[in-house]
């Protein structure tokens, strides 16, 4: 028998005049973790897609999935020959059980009834391989994200899956779930499952991978072994571009406090939350996710009004009952979930530039100035360095990055005097993610303060002139940049200790 | 019973439902004692038959996340092909007529299915336009003339009482249509919940995308169900007829919005996902008490409107603000 | 360079050039099946009485429809402004009759639209369910005022509205053209006809950027409920008469106007231009049918079948795009 569940070779797709994969070969081993790694438009996604049979190669291309060959596939056939999937959005059913998610590969077999003892049973053996204990008979909609992951796993492992391809698992997880997670990985693997795992965060390729596949512009780069390689290396082949992770030096600026947060709390949420935020500054806030930081910033925003607490903007104290109120005073939001709650995504990207500012582009009839809007639009656009090929097309069209910085230009456009910006790289690729901060430089060059919300260690390290660490929606440590190695903050934000030090 | 407990986050729409069912009756008892007699019960249980088919049917597209306002059209044609049948055939043979009407329904909720599944539109719009064509080819084509005069084994049908008791008003019954009714409501329930095509429509209902990945026969599935929708109109179709002895092609056609605030009231989702046949029985026979309560109460036939229009707003409003509560705790449970 | 110019103007445009296109078709069908008569002034002119009728209705619905939902109530709540005139008309006989009847009508109109954005909007009740409770509600009121009877006998000058002629135009026609340049300049040119189109397409990202949802749900309600005060006036003017139960057929038609004008049933698109060409569309041929003896009900039929081919087309198209 031999030792390759799956190996693609030759695949090539083409779209219209668009290379997205050539002449694509790519081996996975039973019980390999592998790890795919690639910039978007890299091909990964492309991939996934011909591996699952969502989509065609072209001609001349072989996929042998242990032993038996195939010149393309179908999902059907995909999931017969024990290729399961686990999405970013889970696709779970919300109204259903848990136990009737992880198994409903049942509905599928034959023509026979459906039997709830087999389906219960079939659950609870597949979450025992993998010592979970969810409730069985819950809907899924009720569990947390992670809870709802760990279902998304067991249905692929009750389907029988061989091969079990992982889609940025860990992008809503907290770190003690990310462990939890690679922990069942691991057990997978020991049951001769390989797992294909998809990730932008290189930390965690490196962590759980075993063997590691780069892919660029629609070609494999390299498949290197995990300890043949670091992140720089890691990152160099995925862009071809030396990137240095270096410190960048912030201008000082005047203790003039903008914002004043005393005792902030909200059950459930967070508490006894103290800060101080100065004009022009860049105030980072670290801490895994369910740290309470989202929460704190919707919050300061006004979507979140918090139980007890005082906000002062400018000394002088201030309550908003909704976001508008919070706009009003000058205080911007840039969402972590750009596409659902920062974008709209079938409409142009002029709309989606001036939505926050309607009223301020209006002639003296109070209707709509199309020039000053048009104006408006392209001052933004070459301010932020949006590429895009005309305003009028719809916002969806451009990538990550591009579309990061629309949101950010929105908010600009209402002379904010605070900026929130809550995860503002996520699923943006590493060459965006350097503009997204220049463009930051930019804000803070016209005298927005900032604050800067993040999970990742050198985000913060690099662009805040100061740090604080949430941890279980309390404060527990604040420290300025040059104090502190990148080790150091990895360990006091993911320790699993709970040292408070006093403020 | 043990199923039923289990099922504690499934079930309590339900209960509330069944609550003011009892509450309208005793309120209505008190009113006019005429009201909780054997007599007027099975009276409503016998009149709502037909409501209650097309309801079983309905619900199935709004637990799929759809919506068919056709099925008044589908009933309506299945009908009075049937009935063109036997009158002009003279057709005495009340088993036969029953058959008509079926295949006839079934043909016209499988086309719905295929034309929703190839246009991918919602499938309230081409149900909207499935409703005119049916309807109006199937005037242009007959003329609609009335049709009362029918075969001796049809009109003796419907005095057929399953079982018969003896009360101070007289001889009363459960009547066969009522038989039917629950006959079907027992068969939804199994599909439902005994077989994989009703888990399917759950599924599906709940995430049509997922459903898709998961490598469901997603043409099998919108056949199926508006295919048993057709099957359920054919049979309301006969029942209809039954029960008025007569064929008037513009009576059913307008009732859309009867038999969908039914099953509404009966606790289905609008956008899908879920809906159960207890709740849908309980959903008919609720708005059933209230316009028979209405008119025990001798209020004029124009104050059903308003009274019905309130309490399907309050009832809506109600789950709104049920859901919208419900959003709020789940958020707490994330982040803690 | 011109080449260019057209091929931009078709891509942007190309469900109204679709829709024109159908239009031509439609009406060289027509004139030819009915032997030139439809072309005739007096078919034409019975035809500008007539559209803005439905015309009006489907403006009414084109506004809730872009935020993603359905104003079910439109038909109810002009019968029960209708009545309301027709009250006061019939009641009143001093000059300034004309003004309060049709003030107060118009404010019924309103005070529906209010109640439906409320629940709407503030309660958070999905539209279809709303707008239902709510049509059978101001059905039930309309009947408990008329007792199922018709109101009739409107003076002439309020006649004028549904009957007379302002330059040799149909009076109803220039309103309903009016109200399509005023409801286009809504959409096209104010702030709350974007935030309706945004609002429709992403109500969350509308949210976060600081866009007042409620208050946009709640004025789309408004709006749609004044466009049926307005039908309602041109209705009861035209037949003379006000009734609780008129155009119970008009309302699957309006939907249907909206989707084959190019209006997206899931919110965010649609132009008033494509419902405009729409109502014309439906109008040729349901006069045509008219003229040709043809019973209404065949073209109901033809209208479902036309709806289908439309939207297939469409789709077609997107996926060769």
């Amino acid at each position: 028998m031999s030792e390759i569940l799956l190996e693609a070779r030759n695949i090539n797709k083409y779209y219209g005049g668009v290379i997205a994969l050539s002449n694509l070969n790519f081996v996975i081993k039973k019980g390999e973790v592998h790890c795919l790694v690639g910039e978007n438009g890299s091909g990964k996604s492309t991939l996934v897609k011909i591996i699952t049979g969502v989509v065609q190669p072209e001609p001349g291309a072989e996929i042998i999935i242990d032993g038996v060959k195939f010149t393309h596939l179908t999902p059907l056939e995909a999931l017969k020959n024990g290729i399961q999937v686990v999405h970013q959005d889970f696709s779970l059913f919300p109204n259903l059980s848990v136990a009737e998610n992880i198994s409903i590969a049942q509905y599928i077999k034959k023509f026979k009834p459906v039997n709830w003892k087999e389906i219960n049973s079939i659950a609870k053996e597949t979450m025992n391989k993998l010592g979970i204990n969810l409730p069985l008979n819950v809907p899924v909609n009720m569990l947390s994200i992670a809870d709802q992951q760990l279902v998304a796993i067991c249905r692929s492992l009750a389907s029988e899956a061989k091969l079990i391809i992982m889609d940025e698992p860990t992008s809503s997880l907290t770190r003690e779930e990310v462990e939890h997670l690679f922990k069942i990985i691991k057990d997978l693997k020991n049951q001769g499952i390989s797992i294909l795992f998809i990730s932008h965060k290189l930390d965690e390729v490196l962590e759980i991978g075993e063997v590691i596949t780069v892919l660029r512009d629609g070609k494999k780069i390299a498949t290197v072994n995990r300890d043949e390689v670091d992140k720089q290396k890691l990152t160099f082949l995925m862009t071809g571009k030396e990137i240095v992770f270096s410190k960048n030096q912030y201008k000082s600026f005047e203790n003039n406090v903008v914002l004043e947060v005393k005792g902030l709390y909200k059950k459930g949420q967070f508490s006894d939350i103290n800060f101080k935020l100065n004009k022009g500054e860049v105030l980072g806030i670290i801490g895994p996710l369910g740290s309470g930081k989202t929460e704190l910033a919707l919050s300061l925003f006004g979507m979140n009004p918090p139980d007890k607490g005082e906000i002062y903007l400018q000394g002088k104290r201030v309550k908003f009952n909704s976001n508008i109120d919070a706009i009003k005073n000058g205080i911007g939001y840039v969402p972590e979930d750009r596409l659902n709650q920062g974008l709209v995504l079938n409409h142009s990207v002029e709309n989606n530039i001036v939505i926050t500012i309607l009223s301020k582009i209006l002639n003296r009839f109070r209707l709509i100035d199309s020039l000053k809007k048009r104006n408006i639009s392209e001052d933004a656009v070459k301010k932020f360095n949006i590429k895009c090929h005309s305003l009028d097309a719809p916002v969806k069209s451009l990538s990550g990055g591009n579309q990061q910085k629309v949101v950010i230009a929105k908010w600009f456009l209402t002379l904010p005097k605070i900026l929130i910006l809550d995860g503002p790289t996520v699923g943006v690729d590493v060459l965006a993610k350097n503009s997204i901060y220049e463009t930051i430089k930019e804000l803070v060059s016209h005298g927005v303060s900032i604050i800067l919300i993040s999970d990742e260690i050198y985000e913060v390290l690099n662009n805040c002139n100061r740090i604080l660490i949430m941890k279980k929606g309390k404060i527990v440590d604040m420290l300025y940049p040059e104090e502190i190695t990148e080790e150091e903050l990895y360990q006091k934000v993911w320790s699993k200790e709970d040292k408070l030090k006093v403020l | 019973m043990k199923i039923f407990f289990k099922k504690e986050y499934f079930k309590r729409n339900e209960f509330y439902i069944f609550v003011v069912l009892i509450v309208l009756s005793l309120i209505l008892t008190l009113i006019n004692p005429t009201f909780l007699t054997f007599n007027n019960i099975f009276d409503l249980l016998r009149n709502n038959s037909f409501l209650g088919i097309l309801a079983l049917g309905e619900l199935i597209v709004l637990i799929s996340g759809g919506i068919d306002v056709s099925f008044t059209a589908i009933t309506t044609v299945s009908q009075y092909i049937m009935g063109l049948i036997i009158t002009s055939y003279y057709l005495d043979n009340i088993f036969l007529t029953f058959l008509i009407p079926i295949p006839i329904g079934i043909i016209l909720g499988l086309i719905n299915a295929v034309i929703i599944y190839l246009t991918k539109v919602h499938p309230v719009i081409i149900t909207i336009a499935t409703l005119n064509i049916y309807y109006g080819l199937l005037i242009f084509f007959t003329g609609g003339k009335w049709m009362y005069s029918f075969p001796p084994s049809f009109t003796n049908f419907a005095y057929i009482k399953v079982f018969q008791i003896s009360t101070p008003e007289g001889i009363t019954g459960l009547s066969i249509f009522t038989l039917f009714w629950f006959l079907l409501a027992i068969l939804t329930w199994v599909i439902l919940r005994y077989s994989p095509i009703g888990r399917k429509i759950y599924a599906y209902g709940g995430n049509a995308e997922a459903a898709r990945r998961a490598g469901f026969n997603i043409l099998n599935i919108h056949l199926f169900i508006y295919g048993y929708m057709g099957l359920l109109s054919g049979i309301a179709g006969f029942v209809h007829a039954q029960l008025g002895q007569i064929i008037q092609p513009n009576a059913i056609v307008g009732q859309e919005l009867d038999v969908i605030a039914a099953v509404i009231l009966g606790g289905a989702s609008i956008s899908g996902g879920s809906g159960s046949v207890l709740g849908t029985i309980l959903g008919v026979l609720l708005f059933a008490v209230i316009k028979n309560g209405l008119i025990l109460m001798k209020l004029p036939s124009y104050w059903h409107q308003v009274v019905v229009g309130l309490i399907i707003a309050i009832a809506a409003s109600f789950t709104a603000y049920q859901s919208k509560m419900k959003n709020k705790r789940m958020v707490k449970i994330d982040v803690e | 360079m011109l080449n260019n110019k057209l091929e931009l103007f078709f891509k942007k445009n190309i469900e109204i050039v679709i829709l024109f296109a159908i239009l031509l078709l439609i009406l060289f069908s027509i004139t030819v099946l009915t032997g030139g008569k439809f072309l005739k002034a007096y078919s034409l002119e019975a035809m500008a009485f007539q559209m803005p009728l439905l015309g009006l209705f489907a403006l009414a619905q084109l506004i809730p429809m872009l935020t993603g939902g359905i104003d079910l109530s439109i038909i109810s709540t002009a019968n029960l402004c209708g009545i309301i005139t027709a009250l006061i008309l019939t009641k009143l006989n001093t000059w300034y009759a004309i003004y309060i009847a049709i003030f107060l009508g118009l404010i019924s109109a309103l005070l529906v639209g209010i109640f439906n954005g409320l629940i709407i909007s503030y309660v958070g009740v999905p539209p279809i369910i709303a707008t239902l409770g709510s049509m059978i509600l101001v059905k039930g009121v309309s009947l408990a005022i008329t007792k199922g009877y018709v109101i009739s006998g409107f003076p002439d000058n309020f006649l004028f509205i549904g009957n007379g002629y302002l330059l040799g135009i149909p009076v109803p026609f220039v309103i309903f053209v009016l109200f399509n340049l005023i409801i286009a300049i809504i959409l096209y040119k104010t702030t709350l006809g974007i935030s309706i189109y945004m609002v429709g397409s992403n109500p969350l990202a509308t949210l976060f950027s600081g866009i007042n949802n409620k208050k946009v749900l709640f004025k789309s309600y408004l709006v749609s409920s004044f466009i049926s005060g307005i039908a309602s006036l041109v209705m009861i003017s035209r037949f003379n008469a006000a009734q609780a139960d008129y155009g119970g057929s008009f309302l699957l038609l309006t939907v249907l106007i909206c989707v084959l004008g190019g209006v997206s049933p899931s919110g965010g698109f649609g132009r008033v231009l494509g419902v405009f060409i729409s109502v014309t569309i439906l109008q040729i041929i349901g006069t045509g049918f008219n003229l040709l003896g043809l019973s209404s009900h065949l073209s109901n039929a033809l209208w479902g079948i036309i709806l289908i081919f439309v939207i297939a087309l469409n789709k077609l198209y997107s996926r060769i795009r």
